[in-house]
């Protein structure tokens, strides 16, 4: 099992690489001078040209990335254009408030969809079923920003139960949380039901109820953990739309993580800011990817043989 | 006069699905018998009723869409019909088992071998979760595995050893009747042939009662006592392997056993027997094998035939015979 | 020349087992009643989107301001009810369907095009051709899609046309991988290797035989595609990054309501529901030409 992980990880480097590559490439192509943003409308001719020097922003772009690169194993983010601050501290004080609320997100929507998405299945077309896929199809619908300013509606405003903003606390997690993670936790319940549904058909649960195993076993130990494995690649994919997702939210609760300062420093034209943000939020996403990579070798046995 | 005691008795069973493309009826006034120690084959074309009879047998047809709509089932003197899901789920593994017919999708490929035969024991009978694992190890040597394969998954064997361990399961808790539903088809002629002499073993060892559903007449002659031949959802023709092989009345049957290439005569032309199998929303009035009989007569059309006895055990729904024509074989009006 | 005969012949069975083909797919699309509500909505939509100009002047109507009238509950003059320069909601969220349906099919559409393209090639050449070009995909995969897409447009700037590059770019990915998968399943058939003998090219080969019959899961991802551009060119033009003020994309209209949510919070529902209408459309007709183009799916 080692070797799998290591071996995985060792392959993300070079795409990681590459998703440095892309991502300074692209914020490379922004029109405008960073040394005349940095300096401001009054700077001269001659400070300009002088910082551009400083700043090797005439070498080619490809050694400019290597030498950013080489920065960043080292640590260092770079430095903002227009705070001169330093990107990485800024960025890691507020990457574990995100974290924070990715992981609630997360957590709520895995925990709620699976039995809502099992109950589905095992009463297909219940009423139960009818309405919690409805919803679920609903939730899929609906861009999370607007959810969040519904939620902050009822919730803060109208019945003051809950704060609109600020990160202290338990409470004023729980409508950023449930915002991002209702999106996800609608696909889950989708993916749940209809891979519960088809598992159930399954020949091997006919044995199983054959051999006199009691309806509730069949669910729980037979069904589920073969139904689980198209669910936990949903999971994954998902997680991917969570991060896209955190931004926005973190922009309507005001929430203090990197998801938020990305914004701001994309209307900042914060060149180095928003590429740390960037290689952050990409970082993450892999390694999430190779969390359930390995949860599919715990699940499915046939996985686990090619692991070893 | 010696009380026969039979291991299952089904009277009457009706059995219809509700699709979209109407009522199908799987099972119309089946009856079937099967003695205690004795295998019967269950015979008949895809589509006939077998595997619906025998998933009767364990109350086992998918609720929608399936409904029973009449008849009883006995399981040792017991009718099924009457008593709670609960207490079915005791009978079933253990008074009564059924072997299905693909083992590459029987087995549940996230658990191990071992875990699920164990899991059989551990259902009925009063052992702890060690002894499960002992027990279920043996019952793999038994159909020829080595029980150190107990801990793998079954993704790691081979179809004819997969289906081992579906004959395993099924025999862990030495039930009375084993329902065996085409256990060789899907596996290659040789191993077949291992396949079919494990479980002929493992019955006289065990004394187990079986139903042996089959389209395939050369296993019939190898392992059955007695044959029933199904045909629209009901049994057409029944009597001893002698009877049926030997004294063959019914059309249907006459008709199944002529279709077998015949090894001394290569060149000769295969002679299959006309038509398709009725559709099952759209049973015919009379005769269920009206549409296709090479005999078929005008009340053939529209009067279901009465059940004639050859012997004590032999009999034939046809209207060819009459009780005496059909001890001399002689064909009415032929 | 009993041979053109024969040819004829086929063609005409081919064209008529087409024709017979759609017929059935889309009788069974019918029988599913909420595909079909979706449907009906989504050619309203277009109707609209097409027609906008047509419906409400984009000079009077949409944008021109009207502070006498500003913040106005919805009434029986201004269904939505005014914004916070006086002009009407409901022109401005009906006139949007043009923004968010032109971006959303367009950018499905390049998707669609360049994802064929790369993933044609990819699964039909296989080796190398496949190998560079997955890898490629693997990297523009590692990063989380709107996240790239607000790369883009952050580095050339808000637009319509940026928004439209940034949010193609960011779908390519996926959609040749489809493309891939379905030529993988489709090239391997015997039919394939039936053109081949008769000396078919490699360009007609993919265009006449593998692609027409791997379209199915392309033709619903491009669909669900759709939904999916809209939905994150409404949340770019939330985070000011798409469609520029004073155009009335829907994004953008939920970002002015925000300010005025504690007292005027009706500006914040209309342009949300016409969002989440369209989308719930789009994914009921997606889900439906699923079940439409392959049964045994369900």
């Amino acid at each position: 099992m080692w070797k799998f992980i290591v071996k995985r990880l060792i392959a993300m480097v070079p795409v990681l690489l590459g998703v440095t590559l892309i991502i300074y490439l692209i914020m490379n192509m922004a029109p405008g001078d960073p040394a005349k943003v940095i300096l401001g409308e009054q700077a001269t001719p001659e400070q300009i040209a002088a910082l551009r020097e400083e700043m090797h922003l005439n070498d080619p772009v490809l050694i400019q990335y290597a030498r950013y690169i080489l920065n960043l194993l080292r640590g260092d983010m770079g430095t903002s254009y227009n705070s001169g601050l330093n990107c990485a501290t800024e960025i890691f004080a507020r990457f574990p408030n995100t974290l924070r609320l990715t992981v609630t997100a997360v957590s709520l929507s895995i925990i709620l969809a699976l039995p809502i998405g099992i109950l589905a299945a095992v009463h297909q077309n219940s009423v139960f079923d009818g309405v919690s896929m409805f919803v679920a199809l609903l939730g899929l619908s609906m861009p999370v920003f607007w959810l969040g300013m519904l939620l902050i509606l009822l919730f803060s405003l109208r019945l003051g139960w809950l704060p609109s903003s600020g990160s202290e606390g338990f409470k004023s997690l729980v409508l950023p949380g449930v915002t991002l993670g209702f999106q996800h936790m609608a696909a889950i319940a989708r993916v749940t039901r209809s891979s519960m549904l088809e598992v159930i058909r399954a020949d091997y649960i006919r044995t199983a109820r054959a051999k006199g195993v009691s309806e509730n076993k069949v669910i729980t130990k037979h069904a589920l953990k073969n139904a689980l494995i198209p669910t936990v690649t949903v999971i994954g994919i998902q997680f991917g739309g969570m991060l896209g997702g955190s931004v926005m939210t973190e922009s309507v609760f005001a929430w203090p993580g990197i998801g938020r300062l990305m914004v701001q420093s994309i209307n900042k034209r914060d060149i180095p800011m928003v590429l740390g943000c960037v290689i952050m939020f990409s970082v993450s996403f892999s390694i999430v990817n190779l969390i359930v990579d390995i949860l599919y070798g715990f699940i499915d046995p046939r996985i686990k043989s090619q692991y070893k | 006069m010696s009380e026969k005691k039979y291991s299952v008795e089904i009277k009457d069973l009706c059995v219809e699905f509700k699709t979209d493309a109407g009522v199908v009826k799987a099972l119309n006034d089946m009856e079937l018998e099967i003695e205690e120690g004795k295998t019967l084959g269950l015979v008949g074309e895809t589509g006939a009723g077998k595997t619906t009879t025998g998933l009767s047998i364990l109350r086992l047809i998918p609720s929608p869409p399936g409904v029973i709509t009449k008849g009883t089932i006995k399981l040792n003197g017991q009718n099924i019909f009457d008593i709670s899901e609960a207490e079915m789920q005791k009978l079933r593994g253990k008074a009564v088992s059924m072997i299905f017919q693909d083992p590459m999708t029987s087995l549940n490929p996230v658990i191990t071998v071992e875990e699920q035969i164990a899991e059989v024991i551990e259902l009925h009978e009063d052992v702890n979760h060690a002894g499960a694992i002992q027990r279920a190890k043996e019952m793999l040597e038994l159909v020829g595995i080595p029980g150190e394969r107990g801990p793998e998954y079954p993704h790691q064997f081979s179809g004819g050893m997969k289906q081992r361990v579906v004959i395993a399961i099924a025999l862990a808790c030495s039930p009375a009747l084993l329902i065996a539903d085409e256990p060789t088809t899907a596996l290659d002629v040789t191993i077949q042939a291992q396949v079919l002499e494990m479980m002929k073993g493992l019955k006289e060892k065990y004394k187990t009662s079986m139903m042996m559903i089959t389209h395939d007449l050369g296993i019939v002659a190898e392992i059955c006592d007695d044959v029933s031949v199904v045909y629209g959802g009901h049994v057409i023709e029944h009597g001893s392997l002698e009877d049926v092989f030997n004294y063959t009345r019914h059309p249907y049957t006459e008709g199944l056993f002529r279709s077998l290439p015949d090894l001394d005569n290569r060149t000769a032309k295969l002679r299959p027997i006309k038509g398709l199998m009725p559709d099952p929303t759209n049973l015919p009035e009379g005769c269920v094998f009206y549409p296709r009989c090479d005999y078929a007569m005008e009340i053939c059309k529209t009067v279901k035939p009465k059940r004639v006895y050859r012997n004590e055990t032999h009999y034939v729904e046809c209207h060819l015979y009459d009780e005496q024509s059909v001890k001399d074989g002689g064909k009415i009006g032929k | 020349m009993s041979e053109n005969k024969n040819t004829n012949v086929a063609d005409l069975k081919q064209k008529y087992k087409k024709q017979s083909q759609f017929k059935e797919i889309f009788k069974r699309l019918l029988r599913n009643k909420s595909a079909t509500a979706g449907a009906i909505v989504v050619i309203l939509l277009l109707f609209m989107a097409i027609f906008a100009d047509a419906l409400h002047d984009y000079e009077t109507q949409v944008i021109k301001q009207d502070i006498m009238n500003r913040l106005q509950s919805p009434s029986a003059e201004h269904w939505f009810g005014t914004d916070e320069m006086g002009r009407d909601i409901f022109a401005r969220v009906c006139y949007g369907a043009k923004y968010s349906l032109l971006i959303g099919f367009t950018g499905a559409v390049t998707s669609l095009v360049l994802g064929i393209v790369l993933g044609a090639m990819a699964g039909f050449y296989g080796g190398k051709i496949d190998n560079i070009i997955m890898r490629f995909m693997d990297v523009l995969l590692a990063i989380p899609g709107t996240l790239l897409a607000i790369a883009i447009v952050a580095s050339l700037g808000s637009s319509i046309r940026n928004l439209i590059i940034a949010l193609s770019i960011s779908g390519i990915p996926g959609m040749s991988r489809i493309v891939r998968s379905s030529v993988l399943t489709v090239k391997d058939q015997e039919y394939v290797e039936a053109a081949r003998a008769i000396g078919a090219n490699d360009r007609t080969i993919i265009f006449k035989h593998v692609l027409p019959n791997g379209m199915a899961p392309i033709i619903v991802q491009s669909t669900l595609r759709v939904a999916s551009v809209i939905l994150s060119a409404a949340g770019l033009s939330f985070l000011g990054l798409g469609v520029p003020a004073p155009h009335p994309e829907w994004g953008a209209l939920l970002t002015n309501a925000r300010a005025y949510i504690r007292d005027n919070s009706y500006m914040c529902l209309f342009p949300g529901l016409a969002i989440m209408i369209t989308i719930l459309s789009l994914n009921l007709l997606g889900d439906g030409l699923r079940d439409a183009l392959d049964p045994k799916l369900k």
